[in-house]
């Protein structure tokens, strides 16, 4: 394992280091300690390395990730796993506003909170989260599944395409076009595995499904008035 | 951009070390705002009767002779320091007497705060100047909050700078922009509020100047703030005893709030705590949209 100290490496120091082509890698498992809250910690990773970071870090941790698990031992600032390929990013505290913004695959855990804007235009990925969320998340959702054990804040799942979402605690208020849907047993299923994968024990019966009324997909001429 | 923070002591045994301890938080926030700084701290209380007085002059200024001449003219009692390009006053002189013989006698003084407690400290430059220009790190109080400047709005000048007076031991520092200010601060020059530069914080201080003239209590001027300004903010505002923090409705600027058993401490990004002692197990967390967070400790009866 390499580790790296930031209480005496810089940002760059690590993220130059995780971006060695995969023959001049220096490890395949990296501990990041003293991380101070700096930002843009573990970026632009691009092999299926394990990173720890070992305290709270700051704006858009593991952005734009493929590949790599990196797990953070504490809280993350805006956009953690914003733009995520593929991959697995888990945060042991909180996250600020955008968690996993507009990522295409992967997994996002947060074991704690995620403020406003989670999931926000997410575009593939899977984020579950042990706690509540934020106002406006999921906004734009294309693709992908977000999970809350906790409770929604307002406008869930605003001007929703594809993605479907679970809540198993209350939703503040639904976002324009957004609905509560069945759940079938295909749902029950994709839930329980979702679950499974981010390591929470929660019964998948005691979640409410959402999606989109796709009744914003196409322009109406009816009303053409509010343009 | 901006940066916003601040730092109640709950534990007095710490007031000794209150700059010393914020120093490193308002410098950790010299890349969301280089252009100025500034910082109101809260300690150092004037006896019943009495008040405080911050004053700015640009470039060298004779404070021995305004002191002079003040005293002449207002038949007070006045004790004085300076420090840097500020002064700070103390009489029991009233605030109005105390202005109108300022424009009298030094048109070109700023006044930056009036009240018992607080003294606000600012200008142009890096986080880092400012701090050293004023003896941040040696100075003791209650409570503390600051401010980094990234200028979108209006000039990068001293008065342009945070924190803003809002009243006797209020001030008002901003990170964010507000639409409306224009309208605003004719609508409030109706009220007579006076407003001194182009930008839109002071007409936010200016706003709660006026709400809390008409009677609101802070909450209650606060409330109507959430109705009444158009745009984006997280503001911290500075009390006599303590300080509340409120972001606005859709919350797109930054807050990150955390307290121990010794302090409570706010900033706008988590890196400018990192520095403060016990905060590995400090209770962290984000303040919720249009909500009051408030910490003010008990004054004795």
């Amino acid at each position: 394992m390499k580790t790296i100290d930031l209480s005496v490496a810089t940002t760059r120091d690590l993220n130059q280091a995780l971006h060695a082509p995969a023959e001049a890698l220096a490890a395949r498992e990296w501990l990041v300690t003293h991380p101070g809250g700096k930002h843009n910690l573990a970026v632009g990773v691009n092999e299926a390395l394990s990173i720890t970071i070992d305290g709270h870090a700051g704006y858009y941790c593991a952005g734009m990730n493929q590949k790599a698990d990196i797990t953070v031992l504490g809280n993350v600032g805006v956009g953690v796993a914003e733009n995520m390929m593929s991959g697995s990013v888990r945060v042991r505290g909180s996250a600020s506003q955008a968690a996993g913004a507009t990522a295409h695959g992967g997994l996002l855990v947060i074991e704690g909170d995620a403020g406003a804007r989670c999931g926000i235009s997410m575009k593939g990925v899977d984020i579950v989260v042990g706690g509540n969320i934020g106002h406006m998340s999921c906004f734009m959702g294309q693709a992908g599944r977000l999970v809350v054990c906790g409770d929604a804040g307002d406008a869930l799942g605003d001007s929703l395409y594809e993605t479907r979402i679970y809540v198993r605690g209350t939703v503040k208020s639904l976002g324009s076009d957004c609905i509560e849907k069945e759940m079938r047993p295909e749902h029950l299923a994709e839930l329980a595995e979702l679950l499974d994968q981010a390591g929470f024990d929660a019964d998948p019966a005691s979640f409410r499904r959402y999606g989109s009324a796709r009744q914003l997909y196409n322009f109406k001429v009816d009303n053409a008035s509010a343009y | 951009m901006c940066g916003i923070v601040g730092l109640y002591l709950k534990n007095p045994a710490l007031e000794s070390q209150l700059g010393t301890l914020f120093e490193p938080m308002l410098l950790a926030m010299t890349d969301r705002g280089p252009d100025s700084a500034g910082f109101a701290i809260y300690g150092d209380e004037v006896r019943d009767g009495w008040i405080k007085l911050t004053l700015q002059s640009a470039g060298d200024f004779d404070w021995k002779a305004l002191m002079g001449a003040l005293e002449g003219r207002l038949g007070c009692s006045l004790e004085w320091f300076q420090n840097a390009s500020a002064a700070v006053l103390k009489t029991n002189a009233g605030e109005a007497e105390v202005r109108a013989a300022l424009v009298e006698l030094a048109p070109g003084v700023r006044v930056m705060s009036v009240g018992q407690s607080i003294e606000i400290l600012k200008g142009m430059g890096l986080p880092a100047e400012i701090s050293e220009r004023f003896s941040l790190a040696k100075m003791k109080g209650s409570h503390i909050i600051g401010h980094t400047r990234m200028a979108t709005e209006s000039a990068v000048t001293m008065e342009g700078s945070h924190p803003f007076s809002t009243g006797q031991d209020l001030c008002l520092v901003h990170n964010g922009s507000l639409s409306n200010h224009f309208r605003l601060r004719q609508e409030l020059r109706r009220h007579g509020i006076e407003f001194e530069t182009d930008n839109d914080t002071e007409v936010a201080a200016g706003y709660l100047t006026w709400r809390l003239r008409e009677g609101d209590s802070l909450k209650q001027a606060l409330d109507h703030s959430l109705q009444d300004l158009d745009g984006f903010f997280t503001f911290a505002i500075g009390t006599r005893d303590g300080f509340a923090v409120i972001r606005d409705p859709i919350a797109c600027k930054p807050a990150i709030l955390a307290e121990t058993d010794d302090y409570v401490a706010m900033a706008s990004e988590y890196q400018a705590l990192a520095s403060l002692p016990g905060i590995e197990q400090a209770r962290v967390w984000e303040p919720e949209p249009a909500t009051l967070y408030i910490w003010e400790r008990p004054r004795a009866a």
